[in-house]
Protein backbone atom coordinates (compact mmCIF):
# COMPACT_ATOMS: atom_id res chain seq x y z
CA UNK A 1 0.00 0.00 0.00
CA UNK A 2 2.54 2.47 0.86
CA UNK A 3 5.22 1.73 -2.05
CA UNK A 4 1.92 2.40 -4.14
CA UNK A 5 1.34 5.81 -2.88
CA UNK A 6 4.74 6.45 -2.79
CA UNK A 7 5.12 5.53 -6.58
CA UNK A 8 2.43 7.57 -7.91
CA UNK A 9 3.29 10.35 -5.76
CA UNK A 10 6.46 10.55 -6.78
CA UNK A 11 5.53 9.99 -10.53
CA UNK A 12 3.66 13.50 -10.20
CA UNK A 13 6.71 14.58 -8.62
CA UNK A 14 9.28 13.94 -11.58
CA UNK A 15 6.43 14.70 -14.49
CA UNK A 16 5.77 17.41 -13.36
CA UNK A 17 9.49 18.55 -12.54
CA UNK A 18 9.70 17.76 -16.00
CA UNK A 19 7.17 20.01 -17.27
CA UNK A 20 8.91 23.09 -14.86
CA UNK A 21 11.92 23.35 -17.12
CA UNK A 22 10.45 22.78 -20.14
CA UNK A 23 6.98 24.69 -20.41
CA UNK A 24 7.26 27.86 -22.52
CA UNK A 25 5.13 30.07 -20.57
CA UNK A 26 6.37 31.14 -16.75
CA UNK A 27 2.35 30.96 -15.65
CA UNK A 28 2.65 27.41 -16.42
CA UNK A 29 5.40 26.91 -14.99
CA UNK A 30 4.28 28.01 -11.81
CA UNK A 31 1.28 25.76 -11.32
CA UNK A 32 3.50 22.80 -12.71
CA UNK A 33 5.93 24.04 -9.23
CA UNK A 34 2.31 24.05 -7.56
CA UNK A 35 1.98 20.60 -8.44
CA UNK A 36 5.08 19.52 -7.20
CA UNK A 37 5.04 20.84 -4.17
CA UNK A 38 1.46 19.10 -3.65
CA UNK A 39 3.25 15.59 -4.07
CA UNK A 40 5.98 16.70 -2.34
CA UNK A 41 4.11 17.09 0.71
CA UNK A 42 2.12 14.17 0.73
CA UNK A 43 5.65 12.33 0.05
CA UNK A 44 6.53 14.58 3.62
CA UNK A 45 3.35 12.81 4.87
CA UNK A 46 4.57 9.17 4.20
CA UNK A 47 7.48 10.09 5.90
CA UNK A 48 5.34 11.39 9.03
CA UNK A 49 6.33 15.28 9.31
CA UNK A 50 3.00 16.43 9.35
CA UNK A 51 3.74 19.24 10.28
CA UNK A 52 6.67 20.20 7.56
CA UNK A 53 3.96 19.07 4.79
CA UNK A 54 1.57 21.24 6.08
CA UNK A 55 3.62 24.25 6.15
CA UNK A 56 4.89 23.58 2.65
CA UNK A 57 1.56 24.25 1.36
CA UNK A 58 0.65 27.09 3.06
CA UNK A 59 3.95 28.95 3.00
CA UNK A 60 5.01 27.52 -0.59
CA UNK A 61 2.26 27.33 -2.57
CA UNK A 62 0.11 29.85 -0.73
CA UNK A 63 2.62 32.73 -0.18
CA UNK A 64 5.82 32.01 -2.30
CA UNK A 65 3.82 30.90 -5.78
CA UNK A 66 1.35 33.32 -5.16
CA UNK A 67 4.23 35.98 -5.24
CA UNK A 68 5.68 33.96 -8.13
CA UNK A 69 3.01 34.18 -9.92
CA UNK A 70 2.29 38.06 -8.78
CA UNK A 71 5.82 39.05 -10.27
CA UNK A 72 5.20 36.92 -13.35
CA UNK A 73 1.75 38.15 -14.50
CA UNK A 74 3.29 41.50 -13.95
CA UNK A 75 6.19 41.95 -15.90
CA UNK A 76 5.67 42.18 -19.77
CA UNK A 77 7.91 39.93 -20.55
CA UNK A 78 9.04 39.01 -23.83
CA UNK A 79 8.48 35.21 -24.48
CA UNK A 80 10.35 34.24 -27.79
CA UNK A 81 13.14 35.76 -27.07
CA UNK A 82 13.76 34.27 -23.84
CA UNK A 83 13.49 30.75 -25.02
CA UNK A 84 15.90 31.25 -27.87
CA UNK A 85 18.96 28.84 -26.48
CA UNK A 86 16.48 26.16 -25.33
CA UNK A 87 17.51 23.42 -27.85
CA UNK A 88 20.88 25.01 -28.47
CA UNK A 89 21.37 24.02 -24.73
CA UNK A 90 19.66 20.85 -24.45
CA UNK A 91 22.31 18.24 -24.83
CA UNK A 92 24.74 20.04 -22.09
CA UNK A 93 21.90 20.29 -19.83
CA UNK A 94 21.02 16.08 -20.43
CA UNK A 95 24.73 15.47 -19.95
CA UNK A 96 25.26 17.46 -16.77
CA UNK A 97 22.16 16.19 -15.26
CA UNK A 98 23.08 12.93 -15.83
CA UNK A 99 26.56 12.83 -14.72
CA UNK A 100 24.95 14.37 -11.35
CA UNK A 101 22.43 11.76 -10.85
CA UNK A 102 25.04 9.15 -11.95
CA UNK A 103 27.32 10.90 -9.21
CA UNK A 104 24.42 11.14 -6.57
CA UNK A 105 23.32 7.29 -7.17
CA UNK A 106 26.64 6.04 -7.22
CA UNK A 107 26.63 7.53 -3.28
CA UNK A 108 23.26 6.71 -2.03
CA UNK A 109 22.41 3.86 -4.32
CA UNK A 110 23.80 0.40 -4.29
CA UNK A 111 23.16 -0.91 -0.46
CA UNK A 112 24.46 1.73 1.93
CA UNK A 113 21.29 2.68 3.03
CA UNK A 114 19.54 -0.31 2.69
CA UNK A 115 16.74 -1.93 5.52
CA UNK A 116 19.89 -3.79 6.89
CA UNK A 117 21.59 -0.56 7.85
CA UNK A 118 18.54 1.89 8.16
CA UNK A 119 15.31 -0.32 8.92
CA UNK A 120 12.33 1.13 8.47
CA UNK A 121 11.03 2.54 12.23
CA UNK A 122 7.78 1.61 13.79
CA UNK A 123 4.71 3.67 12.62
CA UNK A 124 3.27 6.08 15.43
CA UNK A 125 0.54 5.62 17.40
CA UNK A 126 -2.76 7.83 16.23
CA UNK A 127 -2.50 9.68 19.33
CA UNK A 128 1.49 11.01 18.35
CA UNK A 129 1.96 14.87 17.81
CA UNK A 130 4.44 15.53 15.26
CA UNK A 131 4.18 19.40 16.15
CA UNK A 132 4.42 19.05 19.72
CA UNK A 133 7.59 17.00 19.40
CA UNK A 134 9.04 19.67 17.01
CA UNK A 135 8.05 22.08 19.52
CA UNK A 136 9.74 20.87 22.37
CA UNK A 137 12.77 20.91 20.63
CA UNK A 138 12.42 23.91 18.73
CA UNK A 139 11.78 26.14 21.77
CA UNK A 140 13.99 24.29 24.15
CA UNK A 141 17.33 23.16 22.64
CA UNK A 142 17.20 25.25 18.81
CA UNK A 143 15.35 28.72 20.53
CA UNK A 144 18.69 30.64 19.42
CA UNK A 145 18.62 29.86 15.77
CA UNK A 146 14.59 30.16 15.82
CA UNK A 147 15.09 33.94 16.79
CA UNK A 148 18.10 34.31 14.29
CA UNK A 149 15.18 32.89 11.79
CA UNK A 150 13.01 35.50 12.69
CA UNK A 151 15.49 38.29 12.60
CA UNK A 152 16.32 36.72 9.01
CA UNK A 153 12.33 37.19 8.11
CA UNK A 154 12.52 40.83 9.62
CA UNK A 155 15.91 41.71 7.19
CA UNK A 156 13.66 40.17 4.19
CA UNK A 157 10.55 42.34 4.74
CA UNK A 158 12.78 45.76 5.11
CA UNK A 159 15.12 44.63 2.04
CA UNK A 160 12.32 43.91 0.07
CA UNK A 161 9.80 46.62 1.16
CA UNK A 162 12.82 49.28 0.30
CA UNK A 163 14.13 47.96 -2.87
CA UNK A 164 10.24 48.13 -4.16
CA UNK A 165 9.61 51.58 -2.50
CA UNK A 166 9.35 54.77 -5.11
CA UNK A 167 9.06 58.28 -4.55
CA UNK A 168 7.16 59.63 -7.86
CA UNK A 169 7.81 63.56 -7.78
CA UNK A 170 4.11 64.10 -7.66
CA UNK A 171 2.58 61.77 -5.23
CA UNK A 172 0.96 63.49 -2.14
CA UNK A 173 2.39 62.57 1.02
CA UNK A 174 1.13 62.85 4.82
CA UNK A 175 4.16 65.03 6.26
CA UNK A 176 3.47 63.29 9.95
CA UNK A 177 5.99 66.03 11.84
CA UNK A 178 3.95 69.18 10.37
CA UNK A 179 0.68 66.89 11.72
CA UNK A 180 2.05 66.77 15.20
CA UNK A 181 3.59 70.33 15.70
CA UNK A 182 -0.03 71.97 14.85
CA UNK A 183 -0.59 74.57 17.08
CA UNK A 184 -4.50 75.33 17.73
CA UNK A 185 -3.73 78.87 16.74
CA UNK A 186 -2.89 77.93 13.04
CA UNK A 187 -6.00 76.09 12.71
CA UNK A 188 -8.38 78.25 13.89
CA UNK A 189 -8.76 82.42 13.31
CA UNK A 190 -10.55 84.63 15.24
CA UNK A 191 -11.88 87.47 13.00
CA UNK A 192 -13.53 90.25 14.41
CA UNK A 193 -16.36 91.92 13.26
CA UNK A 194 -18.22 95.05 13.47
CA UNK A 195 -21.67 95.11 14.41
CA UNK A 196 -24.10 96.39 12.29
CA UNK A 197 -27.44 98.06 12.17
CA UNK A 198 -29.95 96.07 10.70
CA UNK A 199 -30.93 97.50 7.53
CA UNK A 200 -35.04 97.56 8.26
CA UNK A 201 -37.23 95.84 10.85
CA UNK A 202 -38.63 92.19 9.84
CA UNK A 203 -42.61 92.84 9.89
CA UNK B 1 8.57 -2.57 1.38
CA UNK B 2 9.85 1.28 0.95
CA UNK B 3 13.94 2.39 1.78
CA UNK B 4 15.84 5.20 2.59
CA UNK B 5 17.27 4.78 -1.16
CA UNK B 6 13.98 5.25 -2.31
CA UNK B 7 13.53 8.76 -1.31
CA UNK B 8 16.92 9.42 -1.27
CA UNK B 9 17.10 8.54 -5.36
CA UNK B 10 13.86 10.37 -5.90
CA UNK B 11 15.34 13.69 -4.51
CA UNK B 12 18.18 13.23 -6.29
CA UNK B 13 16.28 12.85 -9.26
CA UNK B 14 14.41 16.31 -8.44
CA UNK B 15 17.69 17.50 -7.90
CA UNK B 16 19.07 16.93 -11.39
CA UNK B 17 15.92 17.96 -13.10
CA UNK B 18 16.34 21.20 -11.57
CA UNK B 19 19.62 21.50 -12.20
CA UNK B 20 19.27 20.71 -16.37
CA UNK B 21 16.58 23.53 -15.46
CA UNK B 22 18.75 25.96 -14.65
CA UNK B 23 21.04 25.14 -18.28
CA UNK B 24 18.06 25.10 -20.49
CA UNK B 25 15.88 28.24 -19.11
CA UNK B 26 19.64 30.28 -18.82
CA UNK B 27 18.37 33.32 -20.10
CA UNK B 28 14.73 33.74 -18.39
CA UNK B 29 15.26 34.58 -14.47
CA UNK B 30 11.72 33.32 -13.10
CA UNK B 31 12.37 29.83 -14.04
CA UNK B 32 15.63 30.18 -12.62
CA UNK B 33 14.59 31.21 -9.32
CA UNK B 34 11.79 28.33 -9.49
CA UNK B 35 14.60 25.52 -10.44
CA UNK B 36 16.17 26.71 -7.10
CA UNK B 37 12.91 26.37 -5.35
CA UNK B 38 12.99 22.38 -7.03
CA UNK B 39 16.65 22.13 -5.78
CA UNK B 40 15.60 23.57 -2.08
CA UNK B 41 12.80 21.04 -1.94
CA UNK B 42 14.83 18.18 -3.02
CA UNK B 43 17.17 18.49 -0.17
CA UNK B 44 14.41 18.93 2.42
CA UNK B 45 13.28 15.68 1.37
CA UNK B 46 16.53 14.17 1.92
CA UNK B 47 16.64 15.77 5.50
CA UNK B 48 13.02 14.39 6.39
CA UNK B 49 14.03 10.90 4.89
CA UNK B 50 17.26 11.05 7.33
CA UNK B 51 15.02 12.34 10.23
CA UNK B 52 13.18 9.87 10.03
CA UNK B 53 15.00 6.77 9.40
CA UNK B 54 17.43 7.65 12.38
CA UNK B 55 14.01 8.63 14.70
CA UNK B 56 15.58 12.00 15.20
CA UNK B 57 13.41 15.11 15.01
CA UNK B 58 17.14 17.28 14.34
CA UNK B 59 16.65 17.32 10.25
CA UNK B 60 13.05 18.18 10.46
CA UNK B 61 13.71 21.51 12.79
CA UNK B 62 16.64 22.42 9.95
CA UNK B 63 13.96 21.65 6.95
CA UNK B 64 12.23 24.48 9.05
CA UNK B 65 14.97 26.77 9.24
CA UNK B 66 15.76 26.17 5.32
CA UNK B 67 11.78 26.99 4.57
CA UNK B 68 12.06 30.10 6.56
CA UNK B 69 15.23 31.44 4.59
CA UNK B 70 14.20 30.08 1.31
CA UNK B 71 10.75 32.26 1.48
CA UNK B 72 13.00 35.59 2.60
CA UNK B 73 15.32 34.31 -0.64
CA UNK B 74 12.44 33.99 -2.54
CA UNK B 75 10.72 37.98 -1.75
CA UNK B 76 14.19 39.27 -2.19
CA UNK B 77 14.76 37.64 -5.47
CA UNK B 78 11.55 38.79 -7.13
CA UNK B 79 12.11 42.34 -5.50
CA UNK B 80 15.31 42.44 -7.03
CA UNK B 81 13.78 40.86 -10.40
CA UNK B 82 10.72 43.48 -10.28
CA UNK B 83 13.15 46.50 -9.78
CA UNK B 84 15.68 44.96 -12.61
CA UNK B 85 12.60 45.16 -14.71
CA UNK B 86 11.26 48.52 -14.09
CA UNK B 87 14.75 49.86 -14.60
CA UNK B 88 15.88 47.96 -17.62
CA UNK B 89 12.80 46.55 -19.21
CA UNK B 90 14.04 43.02 -19.32
CA UNK B 91 14.64 39.93 -17.79
CA UNK B 92 16.98 38.13 -19.84
CA UNK B 93 20.43 37.28 -18.17
CA UNK B 94 22.29 37.94 -21.19
CA UNK B 95 21.41 42.13 -21.19
CA UNK B 96 22.35 41.91 -17.25
CA UNK B 97 26.39 42.74 -18.90
CA UNK B 98 26.30 46.20 -16.27
CA UNK B 99 29.43 44.89 -14.11
CA UNK B 100 31.01 43.11 -16.98
CA UNK B 101 31.37 39.60 -15.29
Amino acid sequence: MEIIVFYVFSAFMVLSALMVITVHNPVRAAFFLVLTFFASAAIWLLLEAEFLAVILIIVYVGAVMVLFLFVVMMLDVNLAELKAGFVKNLPVAVIVALAMFATIYFVVGGNQFDVEKFPSPERHAADYSNISELGQVLYTEYVFSFEIAAVILLVGIIAAISLTLRRRPNTRHQKVEDQVAVKSEERLRVVKLESQPRKEERK
Amino acid sequence: MLTLTHYLVLSAIIFSISLAGVFINRKNIIILLMCVELMLLAVNTNFIAFSHYLNDTAGQVFVFFILTVAAAEAAIGLAILVVLFRNKRTINVEDLDTLKG
